[in-house]
Formats: C-alpha cells, sequence, structure tokens
C-alpha cells in the first residue's frame, strides 16, 4: 500500500501541525498565568519544553525511516517545520530557566550555564540546534550546497545531547531517559550504514 | 503554661488561605492530568509519558481533623496557601512527582499507628495515635521550608519540641544520635512497591540529627498545619520539621526514632553521597553540585509571576538559634 496526499493538500496539512504543535505551548502559558499549574507552575514549564523539545527532536529523526520503510514519501514535507518547532520548545525552556527560574539575574544565568556541566551540555545542544534553525530556509539550503548536509547531520549529535541533558538533570529515578535513550537507540538503528561509513572515515 | 519567646528570626502569622483556591484545587489537578495525557507532544508536564501505562488514583479524601493548639503570633511573612503546601510534596513513598503525593496517597491509613522510641534511653515508649496529639502540648509555629531544589515555602506547623520527646526517654551517655525511620508499608505506599513512581530510592526513609540538634528549641515534630492533623502527602500522621536544614531533613510519617551512638545512615547520603550530606544545613555557600543554592524561589499565591527569587540566608535564616551548633565545623566539608 501506498499512501500518500495530493501535493495540493500539503499546505492544509501543515496548517493542521502547526496547531497540534503550537497549541500546547499556547495552552501551557495561559494556564501558567492564571495559577492553574500547581503550586510550582515554574518547575513545570522549564520541564514541559525541554521534553517537547527533546519530543520534536525524536519525531523529526523518525520522519525519514517512516518516510523509506512505508514509502511515505510526503512525510518529508513536514520533517524542517518539526525540527523548528524543536528550537522553538529549546528557545522557550531555555528563555523560562532565564525568567522565571533565575528571574533576570543574568550573573546567576551565565554563572549556572558554565559551572553545570548538564546544563552546558544542553547549551551546546542548543547552539548547535540554532545554526540548524538559522540554515533551514530552502534560500540557504541552495547557497550552502554539500555543506548543508554535513551541518544539518549535526541533528544526531543534539538529539543525543538533548537525552543526556535530560538523564543528567533527574534527581533520583532514571527509568525515564533510559526510555529516551532507547528510543534515541532505535531512531540511529535506522542509520547504521550511515554511522558505520562515518566512523570508517575517521580512522 | 507555655512561655514563648519571640526572636527576630521568627515567622509570625499573616494571611489565611483563600478559601476559593481551596475549593478548587481538584480542579487543577484535574487539569494538569489533562495536560500530561492530552499532550501526546509535550511529553511530561505533571504526568510523564509514561504515566500512559497508568497510575492508580483515589479520589476519595483524606480527612483532616480539627486540632486544639497555642496559636502562632501574626507574621510579617507571607504564609505559602494551604492548597499549595498540600499540593506540591516530595514524598516519593506516594510518587515521585510534586503532585503525585497528593493524588496517591488519599487512602492511607493513620489510625491505628504506634511511633516507637527506643534504643540508648532509659525510659523506652510508645506513642500511638491518640498520644500524638496528647501526650504533649501542641502549639503553632510557622517556619520557613528551604527544599534543596532551591524553592521555599512558609507553613503554619503544629506540632510539639522534639527536645520534649527527648527528656521523656531520658537518654543514656551512650546516645549520641537520633535515627528516625518512616513507616515501611509497601501495600499502602505506592512508591515503596513500584519503583518508578518511588524514584528509585530505598525504603524505608530513614533521617537522622545528632543529640544537640534534636535537643534545640526549633525541632519541631510535627502532627498539623493550618488547624489541621496533617494530611498524609505532607507526612501524616507525625513529621519531623528542622527549618535549619533542607526538607529532606524533616522526614515524614515517622514510625521509629531511635537512640545510638554513632552517625545513623540517611536516605539521600546513601544514594549520592556527593551531591547529600548527613547535615544538610542551608548554606548559601555551598552549592548542590547541579545548581545554586545562593538564592531559592519563594512558592506563595499567584501565577508564574509571582514566584519570588529571594536571596537564601545561612541556616535558612535561623543562625541565632543554630549556628553555635556547628561552631569549629567546616561546613563545606560538613555540608
Amino acid at each position: 500500500m501506498v499512501l500518500s496526499i495530493p501535493t495540493d493538500r500539503i499546505p492544509l496539512f501543515k496548517a493542521l501541525l502547526h496547531l497540534v504543535l503550537f497549541y500546547p505551548l499556547i495552552n501551557l502559558y495561559v494556564d501558567a498565568f492564571a495559577d492553574r499549574l500547581g503550586a510550582d507552575p515554574v518547575e513545570v514549564v522549564i520541564h514541559f519544553t525541554g521534553m517537547g523539545a527533546i519530543n520534536c527532536l525524536l519525531i523529526s529523526l523518525l520522519i525519514s525511516p517512516l518516510a523509506k520503510t512505508f514509502k511515505l514519501g510526503f512525510l518529508i514535507h513536514f520533517r524542517r517545520m518539526i525540527g523548528l518547532y524543536a528550537f522553538v520548545y529549546a528557545l522557550c525552556h531555555i528563555l523560562n530557566f532565564l525568567f522565571f527560574e533565575v528571574q533576570f539575574d543574568l550573573r546567576l544565568f551565565i554563572g549556572e550555564i558554565f559551572q553545570r556541566p548538564y546544563i552546558t551540555l544542553g547549551m551546546v545542544a542548543f547552539v548547535l540546534l540554532l545554526s540548524l534553525a538559522l540554515t533551514s530556509s530552502a534560500k540557504i539550503r541552495r547557497k550552502m550546497k554539500k555543506n548543508w548536509q554535513k551541518l544539518h547531520n549535526f541533528t544526531y549529535l543534539i538529539a543525543l545531547l538533548g537525552v543526556i541533558h535530560f538523564y543528567w538533570s533527574v534527581k533520583s529515578d532514571i527509568t525515564e531517559p533510559l526510555v529516551y535513550f532507547a528510543l534515541y537507540g532505535a531512531l540511529m538503528a535506522f542509520r547504521r550504514d550511515r554511522l558505520k561509513h562515518w566512523s570508517n572515515r575517521l580512522r | 503554661m507555655l512561655i514563648k519567646s519571640i526572636k527576630p528570626s521568627d515567622s509570625k502569622e499573616h494571611q489565611v488561605t483563600d478559601e476559593k483556591i481551596y475549593l478548587d484545587r481538584r480542579h487543577y489537578l484535574k487539569q494538569m492530568g489533562f495536560l500530561g495525557a492530552g499532550a501526546l507532544l509535550s511529553g511530561n508536564a505533571s504526568a510523564s509519558l509514561l504515566d500512559l501505562f497508568g497510575d492508580e488514583t483515589d479520589t476519595s479524601l483524606f480527612k483532616q481533623r480539627d486540632l486544639s493548639y497555642t496559636p502562632a503570633k501574626a507574621s510579617a511573612e507571607t504564609l505559602t496557601p494551604e492548597t499549595k503546601v498540600i499540593t506540591h510534596n516530595n514524598f516519593y513513598e506516594f510518587g515521585a512527582q510534586k503532585n503525585q503525593p497528593a493524588e496517591l496517597s488519599q487512602g492511607f491509613k493513620v489510625d491505628p499507628w504506634t511511633l516507637t522510641i527506643s534504643g540508648e534511653v532509659e525510659k523506652p515508649f510508645t506513642l500511638d495515635y491518640d498520644d500524638l496529639y496528647a501526650a504533649f502540648d501542641l502549639e503553632e509555629r510557622i517556619y520557613r521550608l528551604r527544599c534543596v531544589e532551591a524553592w521555599s515555602m512558609v507553613v503554619p506547623w503544629i506540632g510539639f519540641s522534639l527536645a520534649d520527646l527527648v527528656k521523656k526517654a531520658k537518654p543514656t551517655s551512650k546516645a549520641k544520635y537520633l535515627a528516625f525511620e518512616t513507616l515501611y508499608d509497601p501495600e499502602q505506599m505506592i512508591g515503596q512497591r513500584n519503583r518508578r513512581l518511588g524514584g528509585g530510592i530505598s525504603y524505608p526513609y530513614i533521617e537522622g540529627l545528632r543529640m544537640d540538634e534534636a535537643l534545640n528549641p526549633l525541632a519541631l515534630m510535627s502532627v498539623g498545619l493550618y488547624g489541621k492533623t496533617l494530611p498524609p502527602q505532607n507526612g501524616a500522621p507525625i513529621r519531623l520539621v528542622v527549618p535549619w536544614k533542607y526538607g529532606f531533613k524533616s522526614i515524614k510519617s515517622v514510625v521509629g526514632i531511635k537512640f545510638v551512638d554513632r552517625e545513623p545512615p540517611t536516605t539521600w547520603n546513601l544514594l549520592a553521597p556527593h551531591e547529600y550530606g548527613f547535615y544538610a544545613n542551608v548554606n548559601p555557600e555551598v552549592d548542590h553540585p547541579r545548581w545554586s543554592q545562593a538564592s531559592e524561589r519563594r512558592i506563595t499565591t499567584g501565577g508564574i509571576f509571582a514566584q519570588n527569587r529571594i536571596d537564601t540566608l545561612p541556616f535558612n535564616g535561623y543562625g541565632d538559634q543554630v549556628a553555635s551548633l556547628y561552631s569549629g565545623m567546616n561546613l563545606r566539608n560538613y555540608y
């Protein structure tokens, strides 16, 4: 079975996807401002947006295996948008930390980024993700030629750093981060040929 | 007769809980559940991705009783609303997410209860459920609670001095420390039978104090808050409150206090010794390896803009009363 959607319907599906990806974020902040997120809304908004970023990243990595395995080529049209939402969630995650956790105490903000290894790691992932977001337009992609793909292969590293950052931030029970490591491993297993190729070239 | 001396660092009563917020609490607990289950994308708000596997929620509310006690004087510090005090809890026995203890503990049975005082004492004794409220004079004390996770609350506790309990037991000369233990009852405490819900710590939860810390007048055995008996999520029926230490020292639902001759093991120290020490005194100078302890977010009423960041004070602002306990100790080493 080959499932596909007509090209002229893609904008419609994109609009729907925008709703699905953006609504939780709006809902989150409405609840946060209305004091409907329990006793500590700050913890909730930070965690929610962090998980949103990791989830979007992993979903974006799921697109090409799905497209190839089930011949769902049209899915590729949505990959960039999902990747950009990963960036939006990650940006909100950091802004939440700055606005609501450290409350514009820039010395504390910068101190925490450099002193806490798990935050440093998260920040590295964010800067890499920022570079992908900035180069995501079709125009820049054409200009960058082969380098574009090289840069955007960093998405594999970003997702890994994101999952490690999550694992490292957890206080005691690591079940959930381990599930994410497993998901990441499964997604990378689809790319084992390419990973092998890269590791051979490194030798 | 109770003689109370008010010290500058004491908190005083000031504000009553907004009844509307209190009555509304089920509503927003539900809201959070919706967020967690509904947003596939968002993985984890209050509920985690793994909550899709299903948690047991007992909806029958635990019954709290009114207590009679000597009230505290008016407070200059804003109290954390009752609804927040009883829905934002670290009590892994009932789930490691902050909202879970309030949801997963409502069927908890606290009567009958036995608190056993034993070890190096001349007069070991037990307190049953009724004794908890009758054996000692109850008084209200408004204390700041500083969590090691860098948030804080102000809570009107009701209880009695731990020192009174210690004196009643008549410790022998060998008694140097007190070892506290939480109830171990996996039937009732879902976190003790489910490793994921229980946050991966080993049970029963254990804590300890040095004898002079236990004798300090600030150390409180609490049986209530906001005028009523403790709800399960706050450590019913009896818990320790040591306000100059991080919250995890204030062990909940205590069934045993044993007087011992050496420093007893403590739960978080066993789990991550480089992050959590035996003393765990609130100290803005000594950071947690993964975050700063120099400041904290005070949880009060209102939404996300109302969670004000304030400087953390040495010994949580109780230095006048407790700093002398640690004179000559390097608090960087004894964190």
